[in-house]
């Protein structure tokens, strides 16, 4: 009988400190007068602030807690760290979108603060069980999130679909959790490696594939990868555009820092699950960058066009999942921060850009906007060539890193199509930027100049693609040493 | 005692009903029901494994499963009355408002 004691709640500090701020925004909404929810949003930066120094903090107190459910290693710290970033973000990103159009209700910043700590449970647990429970707390608050425009048609579309795809998902992961626990006996991570590749005779492979085929696919759909990845394009244009800025990173982040953690941490050990492993993830890039990328190049809407974008990017995070290892996971995890900086911020400046009620989301509303906004176009200028991964930006770094860690994992061919992709990529990216500097504006564009908070938030993301574009090395040497028991 | 091939058996086609009912119904609440039907499998498949190992922990996971299905419900259906008070149907088929 292990007992419960004040180190394990001290390791668990920033998901305390987020939920007891989301129940904090939800107590404060009746007493909050209307047309002044925004102080919600700011009780919410403050959380989100004191949670991210809870996460330093606990860095000092290295170690498992609750009976080995939650491990607080480098790996949580720094992923828990990105989605305080894309939360601090998408808060600051929200506040002016809500009050425009009329959906400014203190619920919305208590949401994000519960999916953000069902993803610092995700990312921080080796316990299955854990896992699970944080996966739908994220789930179930951005389902919410995707429908927040209740009245609208597409917001309810967007959310009926992530919903019934994602609980569709979720059935899948459980199902394969259920045979690992079968097979193992156990549902910690750790004790199931040590299980498997001490015993590898005990466990029958056929079974061992079947649970690694399921948890693959349940977490596929979660970070849309092909051929899971149908609902991305419909659920990112019909969500309230500051809600995808949320939804394509850090759902995601927390659904690849799981998937490296069970097939490279766990399984990937396993000697008779390490050629299936390979060949899904293999597949499963190729699949999504050529898919994504194909299917971006005909896209008219904005908000479409960055969701293939994003299934894009799925894909070549997969290369560095399917490289494996230090340089690999390292890589990974240098690619969803560069990545949550670029994709928040476009989503949050298109938010702003498309106008009340998101009436101008088409490539063709942008045309011309840098003749009336210079600074905005400028600003989208660089998220654009960022994703696109042109040097000087993160964008650039974070492709670089992950096909140097396929390169050294002889993954030649697998390298060779994402460069292509690649390469394919910037037509999509560039077309905006064209539509931007060379169209002649045949709209007006803009009724206001930016609200502050935005302002602040496109600098900050603008500062971090191009620190990390310019100095990466310091962050990934961080990422490479990052002590973790299970590499 | 009924051998734990049995019980993983209906539970495969359980789960494997829950799944192709997904792909086919065309109704939003059937759909839902059928991922019910395919939480219920997965819970099954725990109880057998851990009757047989022995070990609690597939039991403790069930309820887990249990309550954070009664959680998913409640939005989900939120999410269904929402959609219905919109268009006035519950079709699959009439959920198309964005195309590529």
């Amino acid at each position: 009988m292990t007992s419960v004691g004040s180190a394990d709640f001290i390791r668990i500090l920033p998901e305390l400190v987020l939920s007891g701020f989301a129940l904090l925004v939800m107590m404060l909404e009746p007493v909050t007068p209307a047309g002044k929810k925004t102080v919600l949003g700011w009780v919410s930066v403050v959380g989100v602030i004191l949670a991210g120094l809870a996460a330093a903090a606990i860095a000092f107190f290295p170690g498992s807690a609750f009976s080995a459910s939650i491990s607080n290693d480098g790996y949580s710290v720094y992923l828990i760290e990105l989605l305080l970033l894309i939360a601090l973000l998408t808060l600051l990103g929200s506040m002016a979108y809500l009050e425009r159009d009329a959906i400014d209700h203190g619920e919305y910043y208590a949401l994000i603060l519960m999916a953000t700590a069902g993803g610092a449970f995700m990312v921080a647990s080796t316990e299955l069980i854990m896992v699970f429970i944080g996966l739908e707390i994220s789930s179930i608050s951005t389902y919410i999130l995707a429908g927040y425009k209740r009245g609208e048609l597409q917001s309810n579309e967007s959310s009926v679909k992530y919903f019934l795809l994602g609980s569709f998902a979720t059935a899948f992961f459980l199902y394969g959790i259920a045979f690992v626990y079968g097979l193992t006996g156990t549902t910690n991570l750790d004790v199931i490696r040590e299980t498997l590749v001490n015993s590898p005779s005990s466990a029958n492979p056929q079974l061992l594939w079947l649970a690694v085929i399921l948890m693959f696919v349940g977490l596929a759909f979660k970070v849309s990868t092909a051929p899971f990845q149908i609902w991305t394009p419909d659920v990112y244009q019909g969500a309230p555009a500051p809600v995808t800025a949320y939804l394509s990173t850090a759902p995601k982040a927390a659904a690849f820092a799981v998937l490296v953690r069970l097939l490279i941490g766990s399984f990937g050990h396993v000697a008779s699950a390490g050629p299936l492993i390979f060949w899904l993830l293999w597949i499963s890039a190729v699949l999504t960058m050529c898919l994504g990328n194909l299917a971006a190049l005909w896209q008219s809407n904005v908000k479409r066009l960055l969701a293939y974008s994003s299934i894009a990017h799925a894909g070549y995070i997969l290369v560095g999942v399917t490289a494996g290892g230090a340089e690999g996971t390292s890589s990974v995890l240098f690619y969803l921060g560069g990545y949550a900086l670029m994709n928040v911020g476009a989503f949050i400046l298109v938010a702003h850009l498309a106008g009340a009620d998101e009436r101008r989301t088409d490539v063709e509303d942008f045309t011309g906007l840098a003749a009336d906004r210079p600074g905005m176009a400028a600003c989208l200028t660089v998220f654009m060539l960022s994703l696109a991964g042109f040097p000087s930006t993160v964008g650039f770094f974070a492709k670089f890193y992950v096909f140097r860690a396929a390169m050294h994992a002889h993954l030649t061919g697998l390298t060779v199509i994402a460069l292509l992709n690649s390469v394919v990529s910037v037509y999509y990216y560039l077309r905006l930027v064209v539509a931007m500097y060379m169209g002649e504006g045949k709209t007006q564009v803009n009724e206001a100049s930016i609200p502050r908070a935005l302002g602040f938030a496109i600098a900050v993301s603008l500062i971090g693609i191009f620190f990390l574009g310019l100095f990466p090395s310091g962050l990934l040497s961080d990422l490479t040493s990052l002590h973790v028991p299970w590499l | 005692m009924i051998p734990l091939s049995h019980i993983l058996l209906l539970s495969v086609i359980l789960f494997t009903l829950g799944a192709a009912g997904f792909i086919i119904r065309r109704n939003v609440i059937t759909v839902f029901m059928c991922i019910e039907l395919m939480l219920n499998a997965v819970n099954l498949a725990f109880i057998a494994f851990s009757r047989r190992l022995p070990s609690l922990d597939g039991q403790l996971f069930v309820f887990f499963v249990i309550v954070v299905a009664a959680a998913e419900a409640a939005v989900g259906l939120a999410i269904i009355v929402a959609l219905y008070r919109n268009r006035n149907s519950l079709a699959i088929d009439d959920v198309d408002s964005m195309k590529m």
